[in-house]
């Protein structure tokens, strides 16, 4: 059974908090110590029955111990201390995990709160970049400040100048008349203009932000062509609360168009079949099923959850990236969530993919962190179908990450210069903001 | 006091009619350009001794009529009085480094224009 190469992790930590003894544990699910340490290094695999025995031992739910919803929290508080590098009592990096443990409650607020003020950060910047530069804006205010103008110099002339002419009264008279109707009509257009702003509410996030997190809401799975439920797709759509503007709705639109001409190039039931039959290896499913990478990678990316595999629920992550290198779809997993505004890690394989299309390029990675996280990366970039003979050539790059099993050679990449504690990194474009901290050896006693 | 002559370059017809109203009654002879693009050329042949120049106009921006005129040695001199929308600073700011003699915000005062008028003439020798 594939799991999640961070299982071993888990339990190592798991015990570690126990307070057990390694060779303890080994004993009373009926393994050897250095088998177990084999799995607590994520070397070997862990059975269905064994997981059961460990989970049962270790005090802890099955689920957890396997799927590690914590690695996202873990993520997340690491993410809130990187935000604030100056405070006089720095936060306790290496004890994140305890405090996870001792407190979930507190430690999901402190994230959910971080990813808000994140949200709202983003808005305020857009607010001000909109207001400096909306030209509509612009443009309104010098249409006021005119309007203003004439009308405050007409009206003082009419009001200051005794024995005015009654040609003259008259001339500035219809020009207060006239200056009047135009600010109406000017207040009345900024208005709409702020109405539609205030609107837009959270449409602030980007369009990929939005589609993302509609996405995320079903959790990356749309229901298969040609039943019932993907008839309501469309209506969905149109409904959706994440989805709270044209340029995102249309975006989710284009995605279903494709996700579901995936599905059709390379359906659900033979996937699954051929996957159990050749692995997971995508240039093997694309020559068996006569599709592209991308079609590949894509429905990797983002199969049912209770697809019948052979591993059981198969954990996914897929970037795509256009010429520039700007991310365009980012499907993120545990232990991979790509930056959602910043450059991405320039040593990531999309990139080295980017410099030479057409080649596949496959890598193990080793996501920089406290806990090291191996992924097996599968990266291919090719030019987008022209759509004239006259248009210029568009360049797509994409990766597929799945977990690493074993202990291959795994080349070290990490997530964002910003969060990324490598601080030998020849690739480092900006200085990270976490303070640099080496894993802590376990104390003596607790360890074997 | 006579042909004291301004070259108005506004291109808002009813701010320009009030401004012309004010000044005529002061005793200038007031003329207006409302193109931008057209308002050098105009104070070439005008030779006014007094410029009021608005910051925003179509055909060219009054800072660069401002910086051609400062750049030219025989209107280097010329006094001119830029108009600049109110709470605009970058504006302001531009506008003195362009090499203006004074400014005012929209929307001014009809007596300000005329004292800044007389005030910048006066400093020329023109009054």
């Amino acid at each position: 059974m594939v799991r999640f190469a961070l299982t071993g992790t888990r339990i190592r930590e798991r015990r570690t908090l126990l307070r057990l003894r390694q060779a303890d544990l080994a004993r009373s699910v009926g393994i050897s110590a250095a088998y177990l340490n084999l799995i607590e290094h994520n070397r070997r695999r862990v059975g269905d029955a064994l997981l059961h025995r460990l989970a049962g031992a270790l005090g802890i739910s099955v689920v957890a111990l396997a799927e590690g919803a914590k690695a996202l929290l873990f993520d997340g508080l690491r993410a809130a201390a990187a935000t604030d590098p100056a405070m006089p009592v720095p936060p306790e990096l290496d004890r994140v995990e305890e405090f996870a443990s001792l407190f979930p409650g507190w430690a999901g607020l402190l994230v959910n709160r971080q990813d808000r003020v994140g949200t709202l950060e983003r808005m305020v910047e857009t607010y001000a970049d909109r207001l400096s530069h909306d030209p509509f804006l612009l443009d309104a205010l010098h249409e006021l400040l005119s309007g203003v103008t004439a009308l405050r110099a007409s009206a003082s002339i009419l009001a200051e100048t005794e024995d005015l002419e009654p040609e003259w009264q008259h001339r500035f008279l219809h020009t207060i008349g006239t200056e009047g109707e135009r600010l109406a009509e000017t207040a009345e257009a900024l208005t709409r203009h702020l109405d539609a702003l205030v609107q837009a509410g959270t449409g602030l996030s980007a369009p990929l932000d939005q589609m993302e997190a509609w996405l995320a809401a079903l959790d990356w799975h749309l229901p298969e062509p040609d039943t019932p439920e993907a008839a309501t797709l469309q209506a969905q759509i149109r409904s959706a609360p994440q989805l709270s503007g044209d340029p995102a709705r249309d975006m989710a639109r284009r995605y279903v168009h494709q996700a579901q001409a995936d599905a059709r190039a390379l359906p659900l039931r033979p996937m699954v079949q051929a996957i159990a039959r050749l692995g997971l290896e995508p240039a093997r499913l694309a020559a068996q099923f006569g599709v592209s990478l991308g079609v590949v990678f894509r429905r990797l990316a983002t199969l049912p959850p209770d697809a019948d595999l052979p591993g059981g629920r198969l954990s996914a992550g897929l970037v795509v990236c256009d010429g520039s290198g700007t991310l365009t779809l980012r499907r993120p997993m545990p232990g991979f969530t790509p930056p959602r505004f910043g450059a991405a890690c320039p040593l990531w394989p999309l990139y080295a993919a980017l410099c030479r299309p057409m080649q596949p390029l496959y890598t193990v990675i080793e996501m920089a962190g406290r806990m090291p996280r191996r992924f097996q990366a599968f990266a291919f970039s090719q030019p987008l179908a022209p759509s004239r003979f006259d248009a210029p050539v568009l360049m797509e790059s994409m990766m597929l990450v799945l977990p690493a099993t074993g202990d291959a050679q795994a080349e070290p990449v990490g997530l964002t210069c910003r969060v990324c504690p490598r601080d030998d990194c020849a690739g480092r474009n900006e200085p990270a903001l976490l303070p640099r901290h080496d894993p802590q050896p376990v104390p003596p006693g607790l360890g074997v | 006091m006579a042909n004291r002559q301004i070259l108005l370059v506004e291109d808002e017809p009813h701010i320009a009619e009030a401004i012309r109203f004010i000044l005529t009654r002061a005793g200038w002879q007031v003329a207006i350009e409302p193109d931008g693009a057209a308002a050098l050329g105009r104070i070439r042949a005008l030779r006014p001794h007094v410029v009021v120049l608005d910051l925003m106009l179509p055909g060219r921006s009054g800072l660069d009529i401002l910086t051609d005129l400062r750049a030219d040695p025989v209107l280097a001199a010329l006094p001119v009085l830029m108009l600049t929308a109110r709470g605009q600073d970058r504006d302001r700011v531009a506008a003195q480094q362009a090499g203006a003699t004074a400014y005012l915000a929209k929307p001014f005062a009809n007596a300000d224009v005329l004292a800044v008028v007389e005030a910048i003439a006066t400093q020329a020798g023109a009054g």
